[in-house]
């Protein structure tokens, strides 16, 4: 059975397919946590649990019989002042402290979200329906579900709006001055606490697209947060921190060869052998590194 | 130092005694038989967590309105001491502890799913309580030799065991092609042992036996193995999760299976998520309110239906009613016993032979539930959108007639 990829390779372009479009999807969530990390050195652990929320106000649009589409503007506005709020409430007070109080404060929030979200919308899973039909490529043998085509468009288009904003806008340049370095930030007149806080917004603005995608894409449920923060923390591992295109190829690379070791090892291995490809990399990395130093000495 | 001392125990104790709200600590005071139950009331089982305790409770109503248990010439009543159990098992485990030895009960009713019943199976065990379960149905939970478990539902290996042996049986005995994809747990990996043995004995053959993680919510590449395969039947089961994931991606996927076989449609609403894309499939049952069961309790499945709507505005799922059975279960068995003695409880449970709206209820030397099997209903759906769940196998209970094979997407 396993090699079922061989014998029909048609299955190479389908697998390919499907992991570059899940790829993309989970890089704009990680595109959100890269962002937040680099400026404010947080790691946020309810990145997930904001994602699943983004998610159920697509859901709820969709149970009023709006097009869950519109999702992807609304959630947004609604999950940027969710952001700020949490900022305000909670994140303001960790977030010159060290890693280990931002994880554990994160931690929290995102305990505290999944019992809300449960108490709030029940436990039962839900999804929306986009009603968009497939694409059907190489005389049927690649079949591509459109509201993942939609879903990859739209986080390509929140991911170049997002490049540009940064780059051109005032809050942009007072963002990536903070992240260089946030003490010269300060003294050359930026606000740092208005930038923490609109990073912390826009990012969770980010998960609101992600979740409302999610919704018309796969199933959204109180207590399956966890598996996209742990997606999205990979990612930027693998991209390494302010690297925003390495963020979109890792997404899709770290995409593309889960979809294979599904086809090659069995799903089972799946989830498994991105782990395993996350240590190769890291223990990679720590050697290239210690190289490097050695040539330094 | 002393005085707050007291202040402090005797503002717990009263704490704890409204939290309980039972002033009891025995399990028959007057005339009540104070039976216990840990059910999740939240964390990720919760809504069938509240449709066990909807279960429970619709029961203790009527056994109670209907003139309670007669035992030793005496009539009492059911009461229910409840407590949540997070979905947690090291919760469940800690609350069935705390519900025999703190509040002394010495009958059990069973949690939510195999998992947490996995957990409290050792206590009640330990201290001889006699269980009666009505949601976990994994096998593992009757290969222990437990002697004082008992569930009223068909064990999990069951689940789909009708599914291949009608598709056998439509291919004219001959064995078929399966194709499948299971969660990684407990239950759908003994609903998968169920599958294999199926497979076995008719000779069929397993060409896709793919594993779910948990975490997965795409299950793309398997549906692309099985487009690539053609499979005779597609058998799927990952909880409610896997339900709704596997009909999406069948249908924007458009993947043609002559028979499509699931477990948790009824928990998934899949009919109501999905409309006309849920058509066709199959799906597992415990229970369906046209099985033509009776008793005196409850009479029949549809009044059962029609009764549990009008009490909770929505209409019983099987996890409801299987929890009722076991309250039908336990008066059955205390008369039978005629006695509170938890030994000879459990020895009427064992002898417990019985129909219920439920279904027929006989335990095996394991515990589980052998003489009521599994039934199959199809969503079936007419021209207005409308699906319905209709029962199609055993032949025995059919209301309608099989679609074999399914028609294929280009044809719908």
């Amino acid at each position: 059975m396993d090699l079922l990829i061989f014998q029909a390779p048609i299955l190479m372009v389908q697998a390919s397919m499907d992991g570059i479009l899940l790829g993309i999807l989970f890089a704009l969530i990680a595109y959100g946590m890269a962002l937040q990390w680099g400026v404010m050195n947080i790691i946020n652990i309810a990145q997930g649990d904001l994602v699943i929320l983004g998610g159920y106000i697509a859901y709820f649009m969709y149970l009023y019989g709006i097009h869950p589409a519109w999702g992807v503007i609304v959630s947004p506005i609604i999950m940027y002042f969710v952001g700020i709020g949490i900022y305000k409430l909670v994140i303001n007070k960790v977030v010159d402290r060290d890693l280990f109080i931002s994880i554990l404060a994160t931690f929290g929030i995102s305990i505290l979200f999944m019992q809300l979200m449960n108490f709030a919308f029940g436990a039962d899973v839900v999804l929306a329906n986009s009603g968009y039909g497939t694409t059907m490529l190489f005389d049927n043998s690649v079949v591509l579900p459109n509201s993942k085509i939609f879903a990859a468009v739209i986080s390509i288009v929140f991911a170049i709006g997002l490049v540009i904003y940064m780059k051109r806008s005032k809050l942009g340049r007072a963002i990536r001055a903070t992240a260089q370095n946030a003490r010269a930030a300060k003294i050359l007149g930026v606000d740092t606490e208005k930038v923490y806080a609109a990073t912390f917004g826009i990012n969770a603005a980010l998960c609101g697209v992600a979740g409302a995608l999610i919704s018309i894409t796969f199933t959204i449920h109180p207590y399956m947060g966890l598996p996209y923060t742990i997606r999205s923390f990979m990612i930027v591992i693998v991209a390494g921190l302010g690297n925003l295109p390495g963020v979109a190829l890792s997404g899709m690379g770290l995409g593309v060869f889960e979809e294979f070791a599904d086809y090659i090892l069995g799903t089972e291995f799946r989830i498994g052998s991105v782990f395993l490809l996350l240590v190769l990399i890291l223990v990679y990395r720590r050697f290239k590194l210690s190289k490097k130093r050695e040539y330094l000495k | 130092m002393k005085i707050k001392n007291i202040i402090i125990t005797f503002v717990s104790a009263l704490a704890l005694l409204l939290s309980t709200s039972v002033v009891s600590f025995a399990k028959v005071v007057g005339d009540k038989i104070v039976l216990g139950a840990a059910v999740s009331l939240t964390g990720k089982y919760s809504s069938n967590g509240v449709h066990t305790q909807n279960g429970y409770n619709m029961a203790v109503d009527r056994i109670n309105s209907m003139g309670g248990i007669k035992v030793g010439g005496k009539t009492y009543k059911f009461d229910i001491i409840y407590y949540d159990d997070e979905s947690n098992p090291k919760r469940a485990a800690q609350l069935a502890e705390r519900l025999i030895s703190q509040d002394g009960v010495e009958f059990m009713l069973g949690p939510y799913s195999s998992g947490l019943t996995k957990a409290m199976a050792p206590v009640t065990e330990k201290y001889g309580v006699p269980m009666v379960e009505a949601n976990g149905a994994s096998r593992s939970l009757f290969t222990k030799g437990y002697k004082y478990l008992f569930a009223v539902l068909a064990p999990a290996n069951l689940y789909l065991d009708v599914a291949i042996r009608t598709a056998v049986e439509l291919n004219g005995g001959k064995g078929v092609k399966i194709a499948q994809a299971f969660e990684q747990d407990a239950f759908s990996q003994d609903v998968r042992l169920g599958i294999l043995d199926a497979a076995k004995e008719t000779g069929s053959e397993i060409i896709i036996d793919d594993k779910l993680p948990k975490e997965l919510n795409d299950m793309a590449a398997t549906l692309a193995k099985v487009k690539a395969t053609k499979p005779d039947v597609l058998v799927v089961s990952g909880h409610t999760k896997g339900a709704l994931t596997a009909i999406r991606q069948i249908a924007e996927m458009k993947v043609d299976v002559p028979m499509l076989a699931m477990t948790h449609c009824d928990a998934a609403k899949l009919s109501k998520q999905h409309g006309k894309n849920a058509q066709y499939a199959l799906c597992a049952s415990q229970w369906h309110k046209t099985l033509t069961y009776k008793d005196e309790w409850f009479k029949d499945g549809m009044t059962y239906d029609a009764d549990f709507t009008k009490m909770f505005g929505y209409a019983p799922p099987y996890q409801a009613a299987e929890s009722s059975a076991a309250l039908l279960v336990f008066k059955d068995a205390f008369e039978r016993a005629n006695s509170f003695d938890q030994k000879k409880v459990r020895d009427a449970l064992a002898a417990t032979d019985m129909q219920t709206f439920y279904g027929n209820i006989k335990f095996a030397p394991g515990g589980q539930n052998v003489s009521k099997p599994m039934v199959l209903f199809q969503v079936i759906c007419d021209s207005s959108g409308k699906c319905e769940n209709k029962v199609v196998a055993p032949l025995k209970w059919a209301s309608a007639k099989l679609i074999h094979p399914v028609p294929k997407w280009s044809e719908r």
